[in-house]
């Protein structure tokens, strides 16, 4: 292949090609994960620190396109600490969803697959599982029930042709075979009401097109709630709603996550967003993490020159500016991307080390860590 | 709701008018009429009156010598009054000959239709549940192949392999040659044989439009945000199907199903005619050939009520899967 070739480009000899190995990857995939009675032994793990929800360890989702492989997440790490929120931020594209699908094992298959790392999730009675090797039957117990989570669509969320209650009902009775119907209605309702819907019976019974958005958002917590989950998934939870229904949805969020003593999965493109909910903040950057901390440190001292771009960009008040900062370029091609910083190409602090591999991560503090060359040296001297 | 259906009968009965109209005005516009033919072979007898004189005659016995408008307010004054008259082709009462064939055509097609949805809508799921595999691509090429090939080239093949090769069926009719000497259960059997090669006909020829419909509607919903909030619910990936896709793709499809009650009875003209059973579409096709107007007329009318009939359920159905839909 010639090394200037136009990346946009691709022979229809290489496209069959690609499309060929891909089939040949993910039938593969699929074989293994399709066989019947994977026994626990094979997806049982221990967790790193019992004090977390969820652990990724270097979790790799690719996606196997018709135009080649996109490394969507490719090696992040990071943990989900009890009772608190994380924070990942990031811009679009960037593989915020993909590594929140890849925890409920949602990614569109056969085309997306997990090809690497583990993801830990403590089921709380000492066991931890690993869920990107979980049986779907398996996994179907643990969707919605000790994990779920809250789409950033409230408007298409919700079956159009199913009544509220009738949707609500669902989980509450998959998850607990045992409960009768008029207590399931009844648990139901209490939701509702918690969820800060007056009128709960009135609304059981109305169809979600009946309903507005912020509060379909908050029908849609109602069901992840429901089953007292050990964590909650946030993705954009506030994205589709205007700026005074995002407070309330978030301060609901906050206070029930508090009330059931869950944790908080949030994926969000808005640093007001997390700086307002987050204990500890992940940024990512196309496909991996570039800086994680506590949300004190990511806000008050970002180290990553991205995240320093990204704080630079949010409009403040009380400071004039001429113009809003953006950072300079764009995300590279998502297939064959190089192996040097992602960054490096849009960063105005790149310096000789730069043309190296891909930075590995340095420790700013104990608790903060950054994938820069920049503070290589930091880390030495600590 | 009572307001929109008023709306819509006062609507069809304007349409039913116009199109009555167009299809009467059609056949008296035909070249070569009823009347002539006999006037024709009338004249050629012995010690006859003139053909001009015969189609004088007749014109004036069957209401022809009037121009098209008064013709068929004529037609439509006894239409009203549920007068069809006597077929001219047949020599029977219009209605009698009309309840006489229609069951065969009903039969027919009922059967078809059944065959059809039980055939044609799973495999659409399932095409849409694995798709780019190569089950889909089986379903996808074989529901082309359905689509494609004309009836009677493939009844001419069925015919071809299982009459004439295997001798498993009569090549034409609706009963055997011993129908008569039969019991009424073995003539019931005799008939149903005899339909076995028209309804694989229909049935193949169907099943390629429905299943197409149903896949890409399945898709479109596979597709949507409600069906991950299923999953993510941990709902079994059956019951993600069956209950939350199937009941969304329902939706077209029922209007899509709708249209097919007129076709129902309206006959297959061509299928019924390659197996000469005495259906409406076969009945319908020799009337009008014939110039035969108040068969032909009833014929056309009858379709275009049912179709109008059919658009109105369609609408009606729309509500009743889609709580969105309301009438009015």
């Amino acid at each position: 292949m010639q090394e200037n070739k136009n990346v946009n480009y691709l022979t229809a000899k290489e496209s069959r090609q690609i499309s060929r190995e891909n089939r040949r990857i993910t039938n593969q995939i699929e074989k293994n994960r399709n066989r019947r009675n994977i026994p626990e032994a094979e997806y049982l793990t221990n967790m790193q620190d019992d004090g977390n929800v969820v652990e990724f360890d270097g979790l790799k989702t690719y996606f196997y396109t018709d135009i080649g492989v996109v490394r969507a997440v490719d090696g992040i790490s990071f943990n989900i600490p009890k009772g608190k929120t994380v924070g990942v931020v990031g811009e679009s594209g960037c593989g915020k969803s993909v590594t929140s699908l890849s925890l409920m094992q949602l990614v569109q298959r056969p085309q997306g697959q997990i090809v690497g790392g583990e993801i830990r999730l403590n089921m709380g009675d000492g066991k931890a599982y690993d869920v990107a090797r979980m049986p779907t039957e398996q996994m179907e117990k643990i969707r919605g029930n000790m994990v779920s989570m809250i789409f950033q669509e409230p408007m298409t969320s919700l079956n159009p042709v199913f009544r509220i209650g009738v949707q609500l009902d669902e989980v509450i009775n998959l998850h607990n075979p045992e409960m009768s119907k008029e207590l399931i209605k009844a648990r139901s309702i209490e939701m509702l009401d918690t969820v800060g819907i007056a009128n709960a019976e009135g609304i059981y019974q109305r169809y979600p097109h009946e309903l507005s958005g912020g509060m379909r958002q908050r029908v849609m917590i109602a069901m992840a709630l429901v089953c007292s989950p050990q964590l909650i998934i946030a993705d954009e939870p506030t994205t589709a709603l205007d700026v005074t229904i995002q407070a309330q949805i978030l301060d609901l969020l906050r206070n029930l996550k508090d009330k059931i003593n869950s944790s908080i999965m949030l994926i969000t493109h808005d640093l007001g967003v997390v700086a307002e909910m987050a204990d500890h903040v992940v940024v990512m950057y196309a496909g991996r993490i570039v800086e994680q901390g506590t949300a004190q440190e990511v806000f008050l001292n970002p180290v990553h020159p991205y995240t320093v771009g990204l704080m630079a960009s949010k409009p403040v008040v009380n400071r004039e500016v001429e113009r809003l900062y953006s950072i300079p370029g764009s995300v590279p091609n998502p297939i064959n991307m190089p192996n040097y910083c992602y960054f490096r190409d849009r960063c105005d602090r790149a310096f000789d080390k730069c043309v190296g591999k891909y930075p590995p991560y340095f420790s700013v503090s104990p608790t903060h860590s950054v994938a820069c060359y920049l503070y290589e040296d930091q880390q030495h001297a600590k | 709701m009572s307001k929109f259906i008023i709306r819509r009968v006062f609507l069809a009965a304007l349409i039913i008018l116009f199109g009555a109209f167009i299809v009467y005005a059609v056949i008296r516009a035909l070249p070569s009429s009823y009347v002539e033919t006999i006037a024709r072979q009338r004249a050629t007898m012995p010690n006859s009156k003139s053909y001009a004189d015969w189609v004088a005659e007749l014109n004036a016995l069957f209401r022809l010598d009037t121009d098209v408008f008064t013709g068929f307010a004529g037609w439509l004054g006894d239409a009203i009054r549920g007068e069809f008259g006597n077929s001219w082709s047949y020599g029977i009462k219009v209605t009698e000959k009309f309840a006489d064939v229609i069951w065969y055509t009903v039969a027919l097609n009922i059967i078809t239709f059944i065959l059809q949805i039980a055939i044609a809508i799973p495999l659409g799921i399932m095409a849409a549940r694995k798709q780019y595999s190569k089950m889909d691509y089986a379903i996808t090429f074989f529901a082309m192949v359905g689509i494609s090939l004309p009836s009677f080239f493939l009844s001419t093949m069925l015919k071809y392999v299982f009459s004439i090769n295997l001798g498993w069926f009569d090549l034409y009719g609706i009963v055997g040659r011993y129908h008569e000497q039969l019991s009424s259960w073995g003539k019931l059997l005799d008939m149903a044989h005899h339909l076995v090669l028209p309804v694989t006909t229909l049935t193949l020829l169907s099943i390629g439009g429905l299943m197409r419909f149903t896949r890409t509607n399945m898709l479109e919903v596979l597709g949507a945000d409600y069906i991950r909030t299923a999953r993510a619910k941990g709902l079994p990936e059956n019951k993600v199907i069956n209950r939350h896709a199937f009941r969304n793709t329902l939706i077209p499809l029922v209007s899509y199903m709708s249209y097919l009650l007129p076709s129902m009875f309206a006959g297959s003209m061509i299928t019924e005619t390659l197996y000469q059973i005495p259906g409406i579409g076969y009945i319908a096709f020799g009337a009008i050939r014939a110039g035969d107007i108040p068969f032909t007329m009833f014929y056309s009318v009858f379709s275009i009520v049912l179709t109008q009939i059919s658009l109105l359920i369609a609408d009606m159905m729309y509500a009743v899967v889609d709580p969105r839909v309301r009438i009015n």
